[in-house]
């Protein structure tokens, strides 16, 4: 059994000009210990999958389609209570700008505690010796959960925020963008620190981020949004060295890659799609480069490349093969 | 090309208003009383000098007298409808006095900051501290109670809460980053002043002329009411005072003193409620297209 | 291409940071923030020139002083052989048209009240360059359509909020070179935008360079894109200069261990690390800190005494190629 499979799921928002639909068929799945990297552009659904996972979407936010399957039993289905017992135990997650939600009239080690006890029947001074071992855990002074957030650097903040989100050794962690605003030598210490993790504690770990060239050395598995779809998924080696859809190789032209030329891509024209009103066929077409007569009118079929690698594009077998 | 843009931030703004139901509510009243204070003595048969018979003195409302009469004969409807116009113009040029002199030193305040910034924040604490009342009446006792005298008392102590308001809104925009990039092309004080920092704060300053209308129109039938008014003008706030002084209000004639009272009371309303939704609707940003 | 457009000797830029009350009374003395402590460096025309460091190493303040914009505590900013600071009015305004910024944030940086059209003329109107409305109108087009925002007339009449982050950088960009200028410091122009969008920026502001003439002042933390467009990159740690020189030479060629630090965490898309990434412990020091000797040395992984007492110079070791350090 999988630890997470996610399958079709649609989310949409209630908004005052129509339905806004965030995440329209989206499928990825996770095995314990396994990373897996969603990425995309802003406004890609990254962060309502992640949300549509932990159900924490807002009031106006509803999972109408699909099934997300945490350990074998489907959340979209479950009750509100179950939820909320489930909520951060099994699943937790790492915010972006975290840091800076961080009560700052609170010791940071108080706010751990807190984060315990209102999941477990066990005293404070018990969840403090928790607060401490799990700084312990993320590389950090234990005698430091007694210092108020800004004691902390930026990069302390987020150990702070991991540490949390461990705190009750939840057996899936989503991390949204939880490096985009650290230094590039705290970012990098952060990755590592998520990568030990993740082999101690046999932990499944999704990493969402814009930037994709991070992924490849922190990730097992990658999944590529573009307008609510994923468009391809597959292992690190499946997306990087076949890559099968046009958007994916566009996207991975755009990050400076010090191993070759000194070349400048061209910028991907347009913008993303309107979310109320998606275009017919492929949600890509009207900016993509290889978009032929079929992609106007008919929405790609998911094509497998291999035994991990699926892509969703007429064209894929071409593109996966030369 | 600057005329079409102006015509679609006027309905841009006038669709916000009507949409926003507290705004509108407000506006509504506040156009009606507007519309009365102009036209409304032409449709009025008397006039407020219409001095009646002995027998006409307080009497209810009737057919002739829809409102009643005053202590003089005089039509209570008349009265007030005059009385909308005086209000609504002293409150409205003692407001623009006082906006002006907030926003000038406020901005001015923050914008300069430190020694400058301190003398005109030390002058702004003095109006603050001192009661606003007994201010109000040392001054119109000493300047005279001349319809000028009224509007200048009532500007000259309502500036100090807008000055501290408009100067904190200052401080923050001065630093925003499209004010450094203004400093880098060559901008002087005053182009950053009037271009960057006025309109960035002006919705605070419109939402707060709105509260500060309705305080100094409260202020103006305060004064009046007191015996500070103008004794030749017939505000809401000087038909009260003779409702008061003539013992209309202990023989019953509630058609005299509740009228001018609640009209007081609309119009403030209206004020109150525009200030509450004006940040939102000026806001482009924060208005749904 | 030679001639050196902008020439900074020994600049250094400190800051007093207002103490706290309980100081005050206390008697402390003032705390001063090092933001630039001594960097020298020179611009040639026409080239893109990267400052390359994490947050709090002066970069930013570096761009700010080559502009004006703060003034140095000592040392000389030098525009085309003329320092600064000290130039009459007449030539006080015409710097001022000549070297512009572009700002990170395309979000912030310009006023939401005002339309594009305004906002773009604000260089315009702020030093009296046109006489009509209509002369207006027609600079501000030109520079939107050289900026790559076609046609004009659908943008100038927006407001900010109601265009993209790439096209608002655009529109930042179009306010920057409206005034003709010959030096432009770009101060981290890209790092807010999408991945795709980079491109599209970077590849406007690479055009402009070769038609308008251009020499550039890329800030950035990100050393693979300084790599992808600049022709030297120097790299400072807490207002210093530890190493300059060719992009490439920095990239692949990298002597001092910070330099190599960076390196070696740059990531490679679609290389697969095999090993745990090799970072330095800890963070960047407070800059509010007093250090002698080297500024690296409380985190670097080779040093010994010395670095701890005398502070490395920036030499040459090798054909343009400059690093501070007593071991290389």
């Amino acid at each position: 059994m999988e630890l997470l499979e996610v399958k079709n799921l649609r989310t949409y928002f209630d908004t005052q000009e129509g339905e806004y639909k965030a995440v329209d068929d989206a499928s990825f799945s996770l095995n314990y210990g396994e990373a897996l990297g969603l990425v995309g552009e802003s406004g890609c659904g990254k962060t309502t999958c992640a949300l549509s996972i932990a159900k924490l979407l807002p009031k106006e936010g509803r999972v109408k389609g699909g099934e997300i399957f945490l350990e074998g039993i489907d959340v979209v289905k479950l009750s509100d209570e179950k939820v909320r017992e489930k909520r951060w135990k099994e699943v937790s997650i790492i915010f972006q700008g975290a840091m800076n939600a961080l009560n700052p009239v609170m010791r940071v080690g108080d706010q751990i505690a807190e984060a315990i006890v209102l999941h477990e029947n066990i005293k404070k001074e018990e969840a403090l010796k928790r607060a401490g071992d799990l700084f312990e855990l993320v590389e950090m002074p234990r005698e430091r959960i007694k210092n108020y957030p800004h004691e902390f650097s930026g990069g302390m903040k987020q150990r702070a925020m991991i540490a949390m989100a461990l705190a009750l050794n939840p057996k899936l962690v989503i991390g949204d963008e939880p490096t985009t605003a650290l230094d590039v030598m705290v970012q990098a210490q952060i990755l590592n620190l998520l990568e030990k993790l993740r082999k101690e504690l046999n932990m499944g770990l999704i990493l969402i981020t814009h930037d994709l060239s991070i992924l490849s050395e922190t990730c097992d598995k990658i999944a590529v949004m573009y307008a609510g779809k994923v468009v391809e998924s597959g292992t690190v080696d499946d997306i990087f060295k076949h890559t099968s859809h046009p958007y994916t190789q566009r996207l991975i032209a755009c990050f400076p890659n010090v191993g070759k030329d000194k070349e400048i891509p061209d910028e991907i024209k347009g913008t993303p799609p309107n979310m109320f009103n998606p275009p017919t066929g492929c949600s890509f077409h009207p900016r993509c480069h290889m978009a032929i007569e079929i992609c106007k009118v008919k929405e790609p079929p998911a094509v497998s490349l291999g035994s991990s690698h699926c892509s969703f594009c007429h064209r894929a077998k071409e593109i996966f093969n030369g | 090309m600057k005329w079409t843009m102006r015509k679609r931030k006027m309905k841009a703004f006038g669709k916000a208003v009507y949409r926003n139901k507290m705004a509108f509510t407000g506006a509504v009243i506040l156009l009606l009383f507007i519309l009365v204070a102009i036209f409304g003595p032409i449709l009025i048969p008397f006039s407020t000098m219409d001095f009646g018979e002995v027998e006409d003195i307080l009497n209810p409302p009737s057919k002739a007298h829809l409102l009643g009469t005053d202590d003089m004969g005089r039509d209570v409807l008349a009265n007030l409808i005059s009385g909308a116009r005086i209000s609504l113009i002293i409150g409205g040029v003692a407001t623009f006095i006082s906006m002006g002199i907030g926003t000038l030193i406020g901005i001015c305040s923050g914008y300069f900051g430190k020694g400058i910034d301190n003398a005109l924040m030390r002058f702004t604490d003095f109006f603050l501290v001192i009661p606003w009342l007994p201010l109000m009446m040392v001054l119109a006792a000493i300047l005279g109670t001349s319809l000028l005298n009224i509007i200048f008392v009532i500007g000259i102590t309502g500036w100090a809460g807008t000055a501290r308001v408009v100067r904190s809104q200052t401080l923050s925009v001065r630093e925003r980053p499209f004010v450094e990039r203004a400093v880098s092309l060559g901008a002087g004080s005053g182009h950053i002043m009037a271009r960057h920092i006025l309109p960035n704060v002006f919705p605070l300053v419109f939402a707060n002329t709105v509260l500060v209308a309705a305080v100094a129109i409260v202020s103006e039938t305060t004064l009046s009411f007191l015996g500070l008014g103008d004794p030749s003008t017939a505000s809401w706030g000087m038909m009260l005072h003779y409702a008061f002084e003539s013992g209309s209000t202990s023989a019953g004639a509630y058609w005299y003193y509740l009228p001018p009272g609640i009209c007081v009371v609309l119009v403030v309303l209206s004020f109150t409620l525009l200030g509450y939704a004006f940040d939102e609707i000026l806001n482009p940003k924060l208005r749904k297209r | 291409m030679d001639k050196n457009i902008i020439e900074v000797k020994d600049l250094k830029v400190h800051f007093e940071v207002k103490k706290s009350f309980s100081q005050d009374v206390l008697g402390k003395g003032k705390k001063l923030l090092r933001a630039i402590d001594g960097i020298s460096l020179n611009i040639r025309e026409g080239e893109i020139y990267s400052l390359v460091g994490e947050s709090g190493c002066g970069k930013t303040t570096t761009g700010k002083a080559l502009l004006g914009l703060v003034k140095p505590t000592s040392g000389k900013v030098l525009y085309k052989g003329a320092d600064i600071n000290n130039l009459d009015k007449h030539k006080a305004k015409d710097f001022r048209r000549k070297a512009q910024m572009i700002y990170q944030d395309p979000y912030q940086s310009m006023n939401p009240r005002d339309t594009i059209m305004d906002i773009v003329a604000e260089a315009l109107d702020v030093n009296h360059l046109v006489k009509t409305e209509k002369e207006r109108t027609e600079r501000v087009n030109e520079a939107l359509v050289q900026a790559g925002l076609f046609p004009p007339k659908d943008y100038s009449y927006r407001y900010p909020h109601e265009l993209s982050g790439g096209q608002r950088q655009r529109v930042v960009i179009a306010g920057a070179i409206i005034m003709n200028p010959e030096f432009i410091v770009a101060d981290e122009p890209v790092s807010m935008l999408d991945a795709s969008i980079r491109t599209g920026i970077l590849k406007l502001m690479l055009d402009l360079r070769e038609k308008e003439k251009l020499t550039y002042l890329f800030i950035t933390h990100d050393l693979s894109l300084s790599w992808l467009v600049s022709d030297r990159i120097a790299i400072m740690y807490l207002g210093k200069i530890m190493e300059e020189g060719l992009s490439d030479d920095i990239i692949k060629r990298g002597l001092h261990p910070y330099t190599k630090a960076l390196t070696a965490i740059m990531p490679i898309p679609g290389a697969k690390r095999k090993e745990k990434r090799d970072v330095l412990p800890g963070e960047a020091p407070n800059p509010l800190m007093e250090v002698t000797g080297c500024k690296f040395a409380s985190r670097c992984p080779i040093a010994k005494p010395i670095c701890l007492k005398e502070e490395p110079q920036l030499r040459e070791v090798a054909k343009g190629h400059f690093c501070a350090c007593h071991f290389v």
